[in-house]
Protein backbone atom coordinates (compact mmCIF):
# COMPACT_ATOMS: atom_id res chain seq x y z
CA UNK A 1 0.00 0.00 0.00
CA UNK A 2 0.84 3.52 -0.78
CA UNK A 3 2.07 5.50 2.25
CA UNK A 4 2.75 9.51 2.02
CA UNK A 5 6.60 10.78 3.03
CA UNK A 6 6.81 13.84 4.25
CA UNK A 7 10.12 14.57 2.55
CA UNK A 8 12.13 12.75 5.11
CA UNK A 9 12.23 9.52 3.09
CA UNK A 10 13.99 9.29 -0.30
CA UNK A 11 13.15 12.58 -2.24
CA UNK A 12 16.53 13.51 -3.61
CA UNK A 13 17.02 10.04 -5.20
CA UNK A 14 14.17 9.77 -6.62
CA UNK A 15 14.58 13.60 -7.87
CA UNK A 16 17.39 11.88 -10.31
CA UNK A 17 15.38 9.08 -12.03
CA UNK A 18 13.25 9.87 -14.79
CA UNK A 19 9.98 7.87 -16.00
CA UNK A 20 10.95 5.69 -18.88
CA UNK A 21 10.63 6.02 -22.47
CA UNK A 22 7.48 4.37 -24.25
CA UNK A 23 6.95 2.29 -26.95
CA UNK A 24 7.37 4.49 -30.17
CA UNK A 25 10.87 5.78 -28.58
CA UNK A 26 11.76 1.45 -27.96
CA UNK A 27 10.47 1.02 -32.04
CA UNK A 28 12.74 3.95 -33.18
CA UNK A 29 15.47 2.65 -31.26
CA UNK A 30 15.08 -0.61 -32.73
CA UNK A 31 15.25 0.39 -36.22
CA UNK A 32 18.41 2.57 -35.61
CA UNK A 33 19.68 -1.08 -34.44
CA UNK A 34 18.77 -2.80 -37.33
CA UNK A 35 20.08 0.03 -39.68
CA UNK A 36 23.64 -0.07 -37.77
CA UNK A 37 23.72 -3.87 -38.30
CA UNK A 38 22.83 -3.91 -42.22
CA UNK A 39 26.14 -0.72 -42.28
CA UNK A 40 27.90 -3.31 -40.19
CA UNK A 41 27.62 -6.40 -42.77
CA UNK A 42 27.89 -3.63 -45.48
CA UNK A 43 31.39 -2.39 -44.53
CA UNK A 44 32.28 -5.97 -43.82
CA UNK A 45 31.91 -6.64 -47.42
CA UNK A 46 33.44 -3.86 -49.25
CA UNK A 47 37.22 -4.25 -50.21
CA UNK A 48 37.32 -0.13 -50.29
CA UNK A 49 36.96 0.35 -46.41
CA UNK A 50 39.17 -2.55 -45.69
CA UNK A 51 41.80 0.16 -44.23
CA UNK A 52 40.06 1.49 -41.49
CA UNK A 53 37.79 -1.16 -41.06
CA UNK A 54 38.25 -2.70 -37.78
CA UNK A 55 37.68 0.91 -36.40
CA UNK A 56 34.53 1.71 -38.23
CA UNK A 57 33.11 -1.83 -37.11
CA UNK A 58 34.33 -0.92 -33.01
CA UNK A 59 32.56 2.50 -33.44
CA UNK A 60 29.03 1.14 -34.74
CA UNK A 61 29.51 -1.44 -32.01
CA UNK A 62 29.69 1.01 -29.32
CA UNK A 63 27.35 3.34 -30.52
CA UNK A 64 24.75 -0.22 -30.68
CA UNK A 65 25.97 -1.21 -26.76
CA UNK A 66 25.38 2.69 -25.73
CA UNK A 67 21.51 2.39 -27.04
CA UNK A 68 20.75 -1.20 -25.90
CA UNK A 69 21.86 0.03 -22.52
CA UNK A 70 20.56 3.60 -22.67
CA UNK A 71 17.19 3.21 -23.74
CA UNK A 72 16.36 -0.70 -23.37
CA UNK A 73 18.61 -0.82 -20.26
CA UNK A 74 17.53 2.77 -19.17
CA UNK A 75 20.25 3.95 -17.65
CA UNK A 76 19.80 6.75 -19.66
CA UNK A 77 16.80 6.94 -17.05
CA UNK A 78 17.81 5.37 -14.09
CA UNK A 79 19.26 6.40 -10.65
CA UNK A 80 23.48 7.14 -11.46
CA UNK A 81 24.24 4.02 -8.98
CA UNK A 82 23.02 1.78 -11.06
CA UNK A 83 25.16 3.37 -13.80
CA UNK A 84 28.16 3.35 -11.51
CA UNK A 85 27.70 -0.73 -10.95
CA UNK A 86 27.51 -1.55 -14.04
CA UNK A 87 30.17 0.87 -15.31
CA UNK A 88 32.78 -0.33 -12.91
CA UNK A 89 32.15 -4.02 -14.39
CA UNK A 90 32.56 -3.03 -17.77
CA UNK A 91 35.51 -1.19 -17.13
CA UNK A 92 37.14 -4.12 -15.39
CA UNK A 93 35.69 -6.40 -18.01
CA UNK A 94 37.68 -3.83 -20.53
CA UNK A 95 41.04 -3.63 -19.01
CA UNK A 96 41.08 -7.45 -18.97
CA UNK A 97 40.53 -7.17 -22.46
CA UNK A 98 43.06 -4.80 -23.15
CA UNK A 99 45.69 -5.80 -20.70
CA UNK A 100 45.40 -9.31 -21.95
CA UNK A 101 45.92 -8.41 -25.70
CA UNK A 102 49.01 -5.91 -25.19
CA UNK A 103 50.37 -8.91 -22.72
CA UNK A 104 50.25 -11.31 -25.24
CA UNK A 105 51.14 -9.04 -28.29
CA UNK A 106 48.04 -8.35 -30.08
CA UNK A 107 48.72 -4.65 -30.00
CA UNK A 108 52.50 -3.22 -31.29
CA UNK A 109 53.79 -1.81 -28.49
CA UNK A 110 55.68 2.10 -28.47
CA UNK A 111 59.80 0.59 -28.79
CA UNK A 112 60.78 2.00 -25.47
CA UNK A 113 58.58 -0.69 -23.95
CA UNK A 114 58.99 -3.38 -26.40
CA UNK B 1 20.05 19.43 5.15
CA UNK B 2 16.70 21.06 3.64
CA UNK B 3 13.63 19.01 3.32
CA UNK B 4 11.05 19.95 1.21
CA UNK B 5 7.08 20.06 2.32
CA UNK B 6 5.80 18.83 -0.56
CA UNK B 7 4.34 15.11 0.07
CA UNK B 8 6.14 12.18 -1.77
CA UNK B 9 4.56 8.85 -2.35
CA UNK B 10 6.88 5.97 -1.92
CA UNK B 11 5.53 2.22 -2.55
CA UNK B 12 5.95 -0.38 0.85
CA UNK B 13 4.91 -3.22 -0.44
CA UNK B 14 2.04 -4.88 -2.75
CA UNK B 15 0.81 -1.24 -4.62
CA UNK B 16 -3.49 -1.20 -5.70
CA UNK B 17 -4.15 -2.06 -8.82
CA UNK B 18 -3.84 0.48 -11.61
CA UNK B 19 -5.78 0.94 -14.48
CA UNK B 20 -5.20 0.26 -17.52
CA UNK B 21 -3.29 2.81 -20.13
CA UNK B 22 -2.81 4.76 -16.36
CA UNK B 23 0.58 6.53 -16.81
CA UNK B 24 3.65 4.83 -15.41
CA UNK B 25 5.06 6.08 -11.86
CA UNK B 26 8.27 5.08 -10.81
CA UNK B 27 7.88 4.02 -6.74
CA UNK B 28 10.51 2.32 -5.14
CA UNK B 29 10.59 0.37 -1.88
CA UNK B 30 12.09 1.91 1.28
CA UNK B 31 15.60 1.08 1.08
CA UNK B 32 18.49 2.57 2.09
CA UNK B 33 19.57 3.75 -1.16
CA UNK B 34 16.15 4.53 -2.30
CA UNK B 35 16.15 1.61 -4.63
CA UNK B 36 15.06 -1.51 -5.21
CA UNK B 37 17.42 -4.00 -3.91
CA UNK B 38 16.68 -6.78 -6.37
CA UNK B 39 17.12 -4.44 -9.24
CA UNK B 40 20.63 -3.41 -7.67
CA UNK B 41 21.31 -7.11 -7.38
CA UNK B 42 20.58 -7.64 -11.11
CA UNK B 43 22.81 -4.86 -12.01
CA UNK B 44 25.61 -6.02 -9.85
CA UNK B 45 25.18 -9.47 -10.95
CA UNK B 46 25.75 -8.02 -14.66
CA UNK B 47 28.64 -5.95 -13.73
CA UNK B 48 30.45 -9.17 -12.52
CA UNK B 49 29.44 -10.87 -15.84
CA UNK B 50 31.20 -7.98 -17.85
CA UNK B 51 34.19 -9.47 -16.40
CA UNK B 52 33.44 -13.07 -16.69
CA UNK B 53 32.74 -12.29 -20.75
CA UNK B 54 35.68 -9.99 -20.49
CA UNK B 55 37.80 -12.62 -19.85
CA UNK B 56 36.36 -14.94 -22.43
CA UNK B 57 36.63 -12.40 -24.85
CA UNK B 58 40.23 -11.97 -24.30
CA UNK B 59 40.63 -15.20 -24.26
CA UNK B 60 39.80 -16.08 -27.55
CA UNK B 61 41.55 -12.81 -29.11
CA UNK B 62 44.58 -13.95 -27.90
CA UNK B 63 44.37 -17.06 -28.83
CA UNK B 64 42.19 -17.56 -31.96
CA UNK B 65 45.10 -17.20 -34.74
CA UNK B 66 47.62 -18.68 -32.27
CA UNK B 67 46.42 -22.79 -33.73
CA UNK B 68 49.09 -24.88 -35.37
CA UNK B 69 46.48 -26.76 -37.37
CA UNK B 70 43.23 -25.40 -39.64
CA UNK B 71 40.19 -24.68 -39.76
CA UNK B 72 41.18 -21.27 -38.85
CA UNK B 73 38.29 -18.56 -38.35
CA UNK B 74 37.87 -17.25 -42.01
CA UNK B 75 38.08 -20.41 -43.50
CA UNK B 76 35.11 -21.06 -40.95
CA UNK B 77 32.31 -18.40 -40.35
CA UNK B 78 29.37 -18.05 -42.18
CA UNK B 79 28.90 -13.71 -41.56
CA UNK B 80 25.51 -13.36 -43.64
CA UNK B 81 24.56 -16.36 -41.88
CA UNK B 82 25.37 -15.20 -38.22
CA UNK B 83 24.14 -11.56 -39.07
CA UNK B 84 20.59 -13.14 -39.52
CA UNK B 85 21.05 -14.21 -36.02
CA UNK B 86 22.52 -10.92 -34.53
CA UNK B 87 19.28 -9.60 -36.12
CA UNK B 88 17.22 -12.05 -34.31
CA UNK B 89 18.70 -11.52 -30.70
CA UNK B 90 18.38 -7.59 -31.24
CA UNK B 91 14.90 -7.74 -32.46
CA UNK B 92 14.44 -10.23 -29.17
CA UNK B 93 15.74 -7.18 -26.91
CA UNK B 94 12.60 -4.60 -28.72
CA UNK B 95 9.91 -7.45 -28.26
CA UNK B 96 11.29 -7.41 -24.44
CA UNK B 97 11.40 -3.71 -23.84
CA UNK B 98 7.51 -3.65 -26.11
CA UNK B 99 6.55 -6.61 -23.27
CA UNK B 100 7.71 -4.18 -20.01
CA UNK B 101 6.13 -1.13 -21.63
CA UNK B 102 2.73 -3.16 -21.95
CA UNK B 103 3.02 -4.38 -18.04
CA UNK B 104 3.35 -1.17 -17.28
CA UNK B 105 0.88 0.30 -18.76
CA UNK B 106 -1.37 -2.81 -17.12
CA UNK B 107 -2.08 -4.49 -20.54
CA UNK B 108 -0.97 -7.68 -19.28
CA UNK B 109 -2.27 -9.72 -22.63
CA UNK B 110 -0.67 -7.59 -24.74
CA UNK B 111 2.81 -7.89 -22.29
CA UNK B 112 2.35 -11.80 -22.57
CA UNK B 113 2.74 -11.63 -26.28
CA UNK B 114 5.56 -9.76 -26.62
CA UNK B 115 7.27 -11.72 -23.49
CA UNK B 116 6.31 -14.98 -25.93
CA UNK B 117 8.13 -13.48 -28.80
CA UNK B 118 11.01 -12.71 -26.97
CA UNK B 119 10.98 -16.27 -25.69
CA UNK B 120 10.49 -17.57 -29.01
CA UNK B 121 13.09 -15.16 -31.15
CA UNK B 122 15.40 -17.05 -28.70
CA UNK B 123 15.18 -20.47 -29.23
CA UNK B 124 15.42 -19.07 -33.54
CA UNK B 125 18.94 -17.97 -31.76
CA UNK B 126 19.70 -21.08 -30.18
CA UNK B 127 18.60 -22.96 -32.96
CA UNK B 128 20.79 -21.30 -35.39
CA UNK B 129 23.51 -21.59 -33.13
CA UNK B 130 22.72 -25.04 -32.47
CA UNK B 131 22.74 -25.52 -36.61
CA UNK B 132 25.88 -23.23 -36.86
CA UNK B 133 27.99 -25.54 -33.77
CA UNK B 134 26.99 -28.69 -36.15
CA UNK B 135 27.72 -27.51 -39.49
CA UNK B 136 31.84 -26.45 -37.77
CA UNK B 137 31.80 -29.48 -36.31
CA UNK B 138 31.37 -31.66 -39.82
CA UNK B 139 33.67 -28.87 -41.22
CA UNK B 140 36.69 -30.32 -38.50
CA UNK B 141 36.59 -27.79 -35.63
CA UNK B 142 35.89 -29.19 -32.33
CA UNK B 143 36.26 -28.36 -28.80
CA UNK B 144 39.41 -30.01 -29.02
CA UNK B 145 40.59 -28.96 -32.33
CA UNK B 146 42.50 -26.31 -31.95
CA UNK B 147 42.91 -23.10 -29.69
CA UNK B 148 40.39 -21.33 -32.33
CA UNK B 149 38.17 -23.89 -31.81
CA UNK B 150 38.60 -24.18 -27.92
CA UNK B 151 37.69 -20.89 -27.49
CA UNK B 152 35.90 -20.31 -29.61
CA UNK B 153 33.19 -22.88 -28.74
CA UNK B 154 34.21 -21.69 -24.85
CA UNK B 155 32.66 -18.55 -25.46
CA UNK B 156 29.42 -18.69 -27.73
CA UNK B 157 28.82 -21.39 -25.49
CA UNK B 158 28.71 -19.79 -22.16
CA UNK B 159 26.73 -17.18 -24.51
CA UNK B 160 24.34 -19.54 -25.36
CA UNK B 161 23.90 -21.23 -22.32
CA UNK B 162 22.96 -17.43 -20.91
CA UNK B 163 20.38 -17.08 -23.72
CA UNK B 164 18.81 -20.30 -22.65
CA UNK B 165 18.80 -19.36 -18.71
CA UNK B 166 16.82 -16.12 -20.26
CA UNK B 167 14.76 -18.25 -22.52
CA UNK B 168 13.68 -20.42 -19.75
CA UNK B 169 13.15 -17.43 -17.34
CA UNK B 170 11.00 -15.86 -19.78
CA UNK B 171 8.96 -18.81 -19.98
CA UNK B 172 8.21 -19.10 -16.04
CA UNK B 173 7.01 -15.23 -16.58
CA UNK B 174 4.75 -16.32 -19.20
CA UNK B 175 3.21 -19.44 -16.95
CA UNK B 176 3.16 -16.90 -14.15
CA UNK B 177 1.17 -14.55 -16.25
CA UNK B 178 -1.30 -16.79 -17.12
CA UNK B 179 -1.65 -17.97 -13.66
CA UNK B 180 -2.72 -14.33 -12.90
CA UNK B 181 0.30 -14.06 -10.41
CA UNK B 182 1.58 -11.21 -12.64
CA UNK B 183 0.05 -7.96 -12.74
CA UNK B 184 1.06 -4.45 -13.25
CA UNK B 185 2.47 -3.83 -9.85
CA UNK B 186 5.06 -6.30 -10.65
CA UNK B 187 6.50 -4.68 -13.11
CA UNK B 188 9.59 -4.43 -11.56
CA UNK B 189 10.35 -8.55 -12.00
CA UNK B 190 9.63 -8.41 -16.10
CA UNK B 191 11.89 -5.38 -16.19
CA UNK B 192 14.61 -7.45 -14.22
CA UNK B 193 14.56 -10.38 -16.16
CA UNK B 194 14.72 -7.64 -19.02
CA UNK B 195 18.13 -6.17 -17.94
CA UNK B 196 19.36 -9.67 -18.22
CA UNK B 197 17.92 -10.51 -21.60
CA UNK B 198 19.54 -6.83 -22.66
CA UNK B 199 22.84 -8.16 -21.66
CA UNK B 200 22.77 -10.94 -23.71
CA UNK B 201 22.24 -8.84 -26.44
CA UNK B 202 25.35 -6.67 -25.70
CA UNK B 203 26.99 -9.37 -25.36
CA UNK B 204 26.58 -10.94 -28.88
CA UNK B 205 27.27 -7.22 -29.90
CA UNK B 206 30.58 -7.61 -29.08
CA UNK B 207 30.79 -10.78 -29.94
CA UNK B 208 29.46 -10.49 -34.10
CA UNK B 209 31.92 -7.76 -34.16
CA UNK B 210 35.50 -8.92 -32.53
CA UNK B 211 34.66 -12.80 -33.07
CA UNK B 212 32.95 -12.67 -36.49
CA UNK B 213 33.33 -9.56 -38.34
CA UNK B 214 36.98 -8.82 -37.18
CA UNK B 215 38.17 -12.78 -37.98
CA UNK B 216 41.75 -12.10 -38.45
Amino acid sequence: MATIDHGHGHAEEHAVEHAHPGAKTYTIVGVILAIITVAEVFFYTQESVRAFLVPLLLVLSASKFVMVVGFYMHLKFDHPLFLGVFGFGLMVGGSIITALMFLFGQYPLPHHLA
Amino acid sequence: MAHTAVPVIVDTGAAPPATAGAPLVLEHPHTSTGLDNRKLLMWAFLASDCMFFGTLIATYMVYKNRSIDGPLPRETFDVPYTSVSAFVLLLSSLTMVLALASIQRGEERRMRVWLSATALLGCVFLGGQFYEFTTFYHDGLTLSRNLFGSTFFTLTGFHGTHVAIGVFWLGSLVTHSFRGKLHQEHSLLVEIAGLYWHFVDIVWILIFTLVYLIPD
